[in-house]
């Protein structure tokens, strides 16, 4: 049991999915430690585990990780994921990032809980989100994958960037079944295929499903 | 002879990376304290109308569609921490393994949320500043400077990381000035900071940076906003 990352955080996706996706991709067990009340919380706040008072925080290789992309960043080198020198490192990066702002949004969206949202406002994001992802991101991917023929985004190799855009992809055709414009749908199909990654996908995993009242509500008390 | 200098002088050019964004801060200002720190000279193309971002974003240089943008090594790099990184690795300010970046990332991140928060103040609509800017100060008291302070008191070293210089150390002193900016006693109870302060704000190429002149830019007034917001269309 030690020597396996723990990850501490709610029942559900938040900040946490995008490391469980890269380390189950990387296939590197992990344990989870869910907060469900205040003195879960609390306990990782006094205990001095939390540098900023919040979470996700992994446990990993004797050191207590905050902040999403320092947890991502250290998993992806560990594991090999990051290309292999400062040249593709930054063509990770700016994939990466490209994936996260369009991750963020889907994810605030997905933060209005049903009950309290003025269906207008909720509309209106969701339009926004339909619109960025036609014409800016999709795009964007798509034409990095033409102009090298390649099968992953990076130096014709697996990347944390091809598991982010991934997953991304997921969450884009949860939104909307039809999907918006052209999907990356090769690099879909191929990412989801792995070994690791088609085992992540089967129900049972420990992958998460899309935030419901109840987390939401959970997320609201600990104002994450 | 002039031949020589000519060519020298355009591999001197060609070498420089070249920043794109407006003439403020914004989402820039951090890449220029970390290229200035580095001893890395830089230059700047405005962008002062739409239609010179539109123009940007027709030739392809925009991956997003966005700024910044950063001509470097023969890249145009969108994303500010794609920049950041790449510049931090390629001058050595990224630690010296793996454990090293880590807290390197976890140390800048925190700054970046903290910066983000005031970065966003121009644009906070006038009965919501108020309350803002305490929150603001709330957390930089309770929550980042104490969790810094703390970093620097553990180790007793001169440098957040690895007892050398690093993007974080950078970052954090950057948000130092800007927080210096809002209200200068908010640093009064932190020593430890107010020493990284010193100690960075005193290396040749950041006391440089720092001096009037340089590419440092100033806090955004209401001049600065109103052609952001025209540039980038913002209503």
């Amino acid at each position: 049991m030690a020597g396996k990352p723990i990850l501490h955080y709610l029942n559900g996706r938040g900040r946490m999915e995008c490391i469980r996706w890269l380390l189950a991709a990387a296939g590197v067990e992990f344990e989870e430690k869910f907060i469900e009340k205040t003195e879960d919380l609390d306990k990782i706040k006094n205990d001095g585990s939390l540098m900023l008072q919040q979470v996700p925080v992994v446990e990993i290789d004797g050191m207590k990780l905050v902040q999403t992309r320092a947890i991502l960043n250290y998993i992806a080198t560990k594991y090999n994921l990051y290309g292999k020198d400062m040249k593709e490192r930054a063509l990770i990066d700016m994939y990466s990032e490209g994936v996260a702002d369009l991750g963020e949004m889907i994810m605030h969206l997905s933060l209005c809980p049903e009950s309290d949202t003025p269906p207008a406002e909720k509309d209106a994001k969701l339009t926004l989100i339909r619109e960025k992802t036609t014409n800016r991101y999709l795009p964007a991917f798509v034409h990095v994958l033409k102009s090298h023929g390649q099968d992953y985004l990076v130096g014709n190799k697996l990347s944390r960037a091809d598991i982010h855009l991934v997953e991304l992809l997921y969450y884009v055709e949860e939104l909307d079944p039809q999907a918006f414009g052209q999907l990356p749908s090769a690099l879909k199909a191929r990412v989801s295929s792995l070994l690791a990654v088609k085992k992540f996908l089967q129900p049972g995993s420990q992958r998460k499903p899309p935030m419901d009242e109840k987390i939401i509500k959970v997320k609201k008390v600990f104002r994450f």
